[in-house]
């Protein structure tokens, strides 16, 4: 599948911004309110604009952005527009929660409450974007048992991040309770994409030319309908050479177990460092982040392309 | 639920539709063209119409995209820079034609043949012919002769027809189909509907083709035959079929010449003619008194034996069917000889011969029809042999297509097989005699300053003393046509014109006039060698060889930079034209038909149509039949005025439909001054079925050739004889012996005496003979893109999107062999030059040929397509390496590359190897970006519906 | 709009194609003429860009792919015109978030509403058909629309009610009906030649059926090979052995 950066950036940014906002309702729920006004505004800021952004960009590939709205109609049948719906609807106990959350004083179970429903609605939410993919039976890379999972650790893993870099840079590197939930993240990010990496590339074809034409057994491409690309070939027939992607693959690993080490070492090192390791950790864990969702779409291939010559899928 | 859209679902869109006739091919399909405030909207076939019956090819549907084209021609234009460059200034129309006129009277009034009028892919040339014969030069032709002139001619001397436009199987009762060689670029709807019949009714389709494309693709059984060896397959049918009796002794004796005697006597001048009585009639023997005897006092005619003839001399008659059966009987066809050349099984020849009679004999059938034959004799019913051929180019191609082409017309006459229910069928007004009456004009004191030539340029030789040759034998016209290179060239040599005009081989000319053919590129063998000629200068006069070039065309085609003045063209859908029955008609085998094509819409430049500017040219230049006594223009209404006005002879004119004054007259008949208007109302055709009796065995069918006489086809109503054996070539055979008053010059001689053969007969093609097999092993040729038509389709924006560039296509097998894979780069060399191209892989191929699609090539800046369109980098011709001469002989002489019989070019007889190349993955050679002339449409940057329009520049 | 309409019920029309293999020539005319329909109807503009450029790219609906099969004198080669198959169950329109891609309850024809459509592409990625084209000018989702805007059109003939690409095809490889009623020309042609449906097992259930190439060879046309033996007497050459079989068949 094409790469689209738009669509890259919507998962990533959107999926880091619910992440750090699911972690942030945790937080409110269990420890109420913001112990301190700026990072506690800072913090909400980020959740709320990296989710906005990303799903401002998720815009940018429609071919009729002011029509957008018209996306929250059919959840009934559509994660595309359950996933529109929840993120939508997550704004209103994000926003309650993020103004009580600052505000001294607030009611500690309404908090709480709040704190917890936004949690649950940013990971849905995930968990819808995610669906838009795994739901797709034309893509069997996207249908491992492993995709909506790897979405919603990537979002908690670089929201994490992206909280103890906020906490680092707030003075708070050493929260303990952090720490850990962010290298086990970290960690689980990097195992279950190891997983999935090992299934796709284990994944015995299923469907074949012949199947796909009806004809059977043996059959080859002759001649593509036209010498000019089409839609369907560049939308569908991207392929990145194994060489390649085994390259970027390492870097995804590379930059995961780099912030890991930079959490940890933010972590042990308490002082002026911190913040700059942490920061250094967050853009290691979003380049992470962008190669491996860059990966995820460069290495799907369509059951479509089996009548552009894909021999198999 | 939310409730469904709402849709319109009685949309529309138009305001208007009109009906005219398709130019998007040579197949003249009726169309209906759909238009809103005058633009054109959609395009279908007109379902009422007798050669498409509704349908539409993709050529025909992308026709709004050839007529909104940004490579049309606007403004007539003057060359200012040299020739090739692309440099012009535009000009008034009354320039151009005062220009053209001053060059073309200076010819006429000293010597008309040094016009060379060309016409290419021309559809009206029963008028470009007249009017170069009123201008007086011999030297016109259109593209036949580059084309399928092998076709037409071998089967207008065999059997008085031919295939596309004078014949077509019976696709309805056809039940084996033979399919032979590339043919998807001619009668394209026609045949494919039905191919479409012949699957429904469950016949059997064989394609002998070297490539499983296009119609090859969905045969039944596929002969992935060697190219050029064709000939040698048919014969093998034959000898299979011959050696078992699965012959037509009945229709032999009936039809055919076969038991017409033919003077053994070798030596003298009448050895190998057909033996005649002191009155001319012909003899045959008499089976049962064993003595020769006139046609018709023959109780039984014998088809062999040996009778001593009336008269002095020792002269011996042989049935002439002896020695075609001798011939083909020889070991030389049989089914092992034969294979080893074609490239295929011996098993598989003797198979096919037996469907063939299988299909022609135990699946004989009667029709219910009675009918008379030319003798009187009343039959009460037609028997029909379900066996039919088509073949085209692939065959006609090669310098053995002439023989070839007569070989497949003695396999279908042995089987019994044309003008049958179930075989193939004749379209009137074919049959005609074998070969028609009409002659070349141009023999000696037939050319004359100032004088019109005494008949038509083009026609049909019956021996050589109808030659266009000079005294020491030397040809008269500049493509060499009618000469001892090439006798019986019916369609001339337009491949040849511009390299002899430069080598003024025979003679240089002063002005060369073309119309429609892309001679600069896609149309000519050696392209880069005719681009030399056009732009070569003359020591002497400083001037170009070919001082002056007029061009007209509709479109920027790569011949366009080398004119220098241009006259540019409508499209097909803003002009008047007719499918005449004077030229190709249209006509289906149950009736002659013709059309016209009418202006849907006005130009919207300054362009005018090619005949009218004829017309206006011939006037001016006051040509006989063109201007009134008073010297006015005759069609000052232009070519439509020609068209109702025109008359041949008294009541022949170019319509045969709704002639006599009030329009109820057909075939011949008055002026109708409402003739397009009577034809508009019909949808721009007219059509006359034949009834049940007239419609088969027309060669002998006295109802039928009564009424053809009476509606002006044919001079008389005399059975049409099919010629197994060739008395015309014989006659071309005994001059180079050195028998009569017209005889080659030495130099000719042995090359006349080998293949004017008067039994057909197979050669291995020139260029395979002249060159080292180990050197060039391979076979390349092209094929058809069936979406294509040469090299229009490149402008056109949606077929461009389907084959914008072409790949060199390669056996699987063979290509590993050589270690190449898909989408390598290799050089391609001939042994008259080498490009670049990229190689595709495919299993359908025969491993000794590589091909590639016809004509997808262009140089870059050419069409007004972008410098870089894949076309110019990736795309290529093979025309490069093809040769436009043949080897040297030994004295140094070369022999166009054509069929020696009738000059038709020999485009499939390439030979070349393949090799690996390095470098960029762009195709060679590359030509310098030609120049865009003022005025063309800028090319639109998107195109919808909204904006099919472009903007001048 | 999404969710789909029952087309379980019994009567339910499902409109579509049936294209046959064995006669397609690959000739482009349905591609053509889809294209030249669409560009001004329903579908319009259905944009070409660049199309004079290095890089024409346009969108189509309907395309004609070259496969081959088989090796040797046994490969065969084949046309494949592909469009929208208008299955029963498309997960095209239940991906689609705002309901502009629909399947029609009156004839199973699968659309989409050129004005709620956002452009999103995912139906496309859900067909696996490679069915659904992008206009890239027009910012919305192009597909067959099995002409909708002819197959009632009343400003038609009523012959001409039909798709255009059923309408130019040549060879009659094109067929359209209701493959909802088992007594209609073209489900009688599907269940007599055995017509197929692409990925079956993916289940969509494609209304549009291709019919397979026929077995090829000896077998067509009932037609036999005639043994050829020699004829006539003698052991003379073959010319004088034919030449006495014609002295006895005329005698």
């Amino acid at each position: 599948m094409h790469p689209a950066y738009s669509v890259i950036l919507f998962t990533t940014a959107s999926g880091a911004g619910y992440g750090l906002l699911a972690l942030l309702g945790l937080t409110g729920a269990s420890h109420g309110s913001a112990s301190d006004f700026w990072f506690g505004a800072v913090s909400m800021l980020v959740a709320l604009g990296l989710i906005t952004a990303g799903l401002l960009s998720s815009t940018f590939h429609l071919g009729h952005p002011e029509r957008a709205w018209r996306a929250f109609s059919q959840w009934r049948s559509s994660w595309l527009s359950r996933e529109g719906v929840l993120a939508v609807a997550t704004y209103v106990p994000a926003c309650l929660f993020g103004l009580l959350w600052v505000l001294p004083g607030s009611n500690e179970t309404l908090l709480a409450v709040l704190g917890i429903i936004t949690a649950i609605l940013a990971m849905v939410t995930v968990i819808c974007t995610a669906m838009i993919y795994a739901s797709l039976a034309t893509i069997r890379a996207w249908r491992h048992w492993l995709v909506v999972p790897v979405y919603v650790i990537f979002s908690i893993a670089t929201g994490a991040v992206l909280l103890f870099a906020l906490a680092s840079v707030f003075g708070r590197s050493g929260i303990p309770a952090l720490g850990v939930i962010t290298i086990v993240a970290l960690v689980l990010a990097g195992i279950a994409k190891l997983v999935y990496w090992i299934g796709i590339d284990n994944m015995k074809p299923i469907y074949t030319m012949g199947d796909a034409t009806g004809l059977g057994g043996d059959v080859r491409q002759w001649e593509l309908p036209h010498t000019s690309e089409n839609y369907i070939q560049s939308e569908m027939g991207f392929r990145v050479a194994r060489k390649h992607a085994r390259k970027l693959r390492m870097i995804v690993g590379a930059c995961l177990l780099a912030a890991l080490v930079l959490v940890w070492a933010a972590f042990g090192f308490e002082g002026d460092a911190a913040p700059v390791f942490a920061v250094l950790a967050v853009l290691l864990v979003s380049v992470a982040a962008v190669v491996e969702r860059w990966l995820f779409f460069a290495q799907a291939r369509h059951v479509v392309s089996l009548f552009y010559g894909e021999q198999s899928v | 639920m939310a409730s469904e859209p709402k849709v319109d679902l009685n949309l529309k869109t138009w305001d208007e539709v009109k009906t005219t006739t398709c130019y998007m091919c040579a197949c003249r399909c009726g169309i209906k063209v759909y238009l809103k405030d005058g633009t054109v909207k959609y395009i279908e076939g007109n379902r009422d119409h007798p050669v498409n019956k509704g349908v539409l090819c993709g050529k025909g549907s992308a026709g709004i995209m050839q007529h909104y084209s940004p490579a049309r021609l606007t403004k007539p234009l003057l060359r200012v820079g040299p020739r090739g460059s692309g440099e012009f200034r535009e000009i008034e129309w009354e320039e151009a034609l005062r220009t053209a006129t001053t060059w073309l009277s200076q010819v006429r009034s000293t010597d008309p043949k040094k016009l060379a009028l060309f016409t290419g892919r021309d559809q009206s040339q029963a008028l470009t012919g007249w009017w170069a014969s009123q201008f007086g030069t011999p030297n016109f032709a259109a593209h036949g002769g580059f084309c399928s002139v092998n076709m037409a001619a071998a089967g207008l001397y065999t059997f008085g027809g031919s295939f596309w436009e004078f014949g077509e199987p019976d696709w309805d009762r056809t039940k084996y189909f033979l399919l032979f060689g590339v043919a998807e670029d001619h009668a394209s709807n026609p045949i494919k509907t039905g191919l479409g019949k012949l699957k429904k009714n469950g016949a059997k389709i064989v394609s002998i083709n070297p490539v499983k494309s296009g119609y090859s693709a969905i045969a039944d059984e596929w002969v992935g035959i060697r190219p050029g060896t064709d000939g040698l397959f048919v014969g093998a049918l034959v000898h299979q079929l011959l050696k078992a009796g699965k012959i037509d002794l009945d229709y032999l004796a009936r039809y055919t010449n076969a038991g017409h005697l033919v003077a053994r006597d070798p030596g003298a001048a009448d050895d190998g003619l057909i033996a005649r009585d002191r009155y001319g009639k012909i003899l045959v023997l008499d089976a049962k008194s064993k003595k020769p005897v006139t046609v018709d006092k023959a109780d039984q005619v014998a088809l062999h034996g040996e009778v001593k003839l009336p008269g002095k001399t020792k002269r011996i008659g042989v049935p002439s069917f002896q020695f075609v059966a001798e011939r083909y009987l020889s070991d030389e066809y049989s089914a092992e000889k034969a294979a080893v050349h074609c490239g295929i099984e011996a098993s598989t020849i003797e198979r096919i011969a037996g469907e063939l009679a299988h299909a022609a004999f135990e699946q004989a059938f009667e029709l219910d029809i009675a009918w008379t034959d030319t003798h009187g004799h009343k039959h009460d019913k037609m028997t029909g042999r379900p066996v039919s051929m088509h073949a085209m180019r692939g065959i006609s191609a090669h310098s053995n297509g002439f023989h070839t082409c007569r070989s497949i017309h003695i396999l279908q006459i042995l089987l019994g097989t044309i003008d049958v229910p179930g075989g193939f069928l004749y379209k009137p007004p074919f049959p005609k005699a074998a070969p028609p009456g009409l002659k070349p004009a141009g023999k000696i004191g037939e050319v004359n300053p100032l004088k019109p030539l005494p008949g038509a340029p083009l026609g049909f030789v019956a021996g050589p003393e109808d030659l266009l040759v000079n005294e020491d034998g030397s040809p008269r016209r500049i493509d060499k046509a009618y000469s001892w290179d090439a006798p019986i060239a019916a369609h001339g040599l337009m491949h040849t014109v511009i390299t002899n005009a430069a080598n003024k081989d025979p003679y240089g000319i002063d002005v060369l006039f073309m119309y429609m053919a892309n001679m600069g590129w896609n149309s000519s063998m050696n392209t880069t060698g005719i681009m030399e000629h056009l732009t070569k200068i003359d020591e002497e006069t400083g001037d170009y060889v070919i001082p002056k070039f007029i061009y007209s065309d509709a479109y920027y085609s790569e011949t366009v930079a080398y004119a220098d003045l241009i006259l540019p063209d409508t499209t097909y859908l803003e002009r008047w034209d007719c499918i005449s029955m004077l030229d190709r008609p249209i006509s289906e085998p149950h009736g002659p038909a013709d059309s016209i094509r009418r202006p849907v819409v006005e130009p919207d430049r300054d362009v005018r149509p090619f005949q009218t500017v004829m017309l206006d040219l011939g006037a001016r230049l006051g040509l006989p039949g063109m201007v009134r006594e008073d010297m006015t223009p005759k069609y000052p209404g232009g070519y439509a005025d020609y068209i109702v006005n025109h008359e041949r002879g008294p009541g022949i004119g170019p319509l045969a439909g709704f002639r006599g004054a009030d329009g109820t007259k057909q075939g011949t008949g008055e002026v109708n001054p409402n003739q397009l208007d009577d034809y508009i109302k019909n949808g721009c055709f007219w059509k006359y079925d034949l009834p049940e009796h007239m419609r088969y065995y027309r060669m002998a069918n006295r109802d039928y050739l009564e009424w053809a006489q009476g509606f002006g086809f044919n001079p008389n109503a005399n059975q049409i004889m099919f010629n197994l054996y060739s008395e015309t070539m014989q006659k071309f055979r005994q001059a180079a012996r050195g028998h009569g008053d017209f005889v080659p010059p030495q130099v000719h001689r042995r090359r006349v005496e080998s293949f004017f053969d008067p039994v057909p007969m197979w050669y291995a093609p020139f260029e395979e003979a002249m060159t080292d097999a180990r050197e060039f092993p391979m076979h390349a040729i092209t094929q058809r893109p069936m979406a294509m038509y040469h090299s229009w389709g490149s402008q056109n924006a949606w077929l461009r999107q389907i084959l914008g560039r072409n790949w060199l296509y390669m056996e699987r097998g063979r290509a590993k062999k050589l270690g190449m894979k898909d989408g390598d780069w290799v050089h391609v060399t001939s042994h008259h030059g080498r490009i670049k191209v990229q190689l595709k892989l495919m299993n359908g191929v025969n491993p000794d040929t590589v091909w590639t699609w016809n004509a997808i090539g262009k140089r870059s800046g050419a069409w007004n397509l972008d410098k870089n369109a894949p076309e110019a980098k990736k795309g290529f011709l093979l025309n490069h390496i093809i040769s436009d001469l043949l080897p040297a002989r030994g004295d140094g002489y070369r022999y166009s590359n054509s069929d020696p019989v009738t000059g038709q070019a020999a485009w499939f007889d390439l030979r070349v190897r393949v090799e690996k190349a390095d470098g960029a993955e762009m195709s060679e050679p590359q030509f310098e970006v030609t120049k865009r002339p003022p005025g063309l449409f800028k090319a639109a940057m998107k195109i919808g519906s909204r904006a099919l329009r472009g903007t001048r520049s | 709009m999404t969710t789909l309409p029952d087309t379980t019920k019994p009567g339910q029309k499902k409109l579509g194609l049936v294209i046959d293999l064995d006669t397609c020539v690959g000739c482009q005319a349905c591609a053509v003429s889809c294209k030249e329909w669409n560009t001004q109807g329903y579908s319009a503009p259905l944009t070409d860009l660049e199309p004079y450029g290095p890089d024409p790219a346009g969108a189509w609906l309907n395309r004609i792919h070259g496969y081959e099969t088989g090796e040797g004198d046994n490969a065969r080669g084949l046309h494949f015109p592909r469009s929208c198959l208008h299955c029963e169950t498309p997960a095209c329109v239940t991906v689609c978030p705002t309901g502009a891609s629909y399947k029609r309850e009156e004839d199973g024809i699968v659309l989409v509403n050129p004005d709620t459509c956002i452009g999103c592409k995912l139906c496309s990625w859900a067909c696996p058909y490679g069915a659904r084209e992008y206009d890239q000018d027009d910012g919305v989702m192009k597909k067959c629309t099995l002409c909708v805007d002819r197959i009632y059109n009343e400003n038609l003939e009523p012959e001409d009610r039909q798709p255009a690409c059923v309408r130019a095809c040549p060879t009659g490889a094109r067929h359209f009906g209701d493959l909802g009623d088992e007594n209609s020309d073209v489900s009688k042609l599907v269940k007599a030649r055995g017509g197929f449906d692409l990925l079956p097992q993916m289940d969509y259930k494609p209304v549009n059926k291709y019919l397979p190439p026929r077995p090829r060879r000896d077998t067509a046309g009932g037609v036999k090979s005639t043994p050829l033996e020699t004829v006539g007497k003698g052991d003379g050459s073959l010319a004088e052995r034919v030449f006495s079989w014609i002295d006895e068949v005329l005698s």
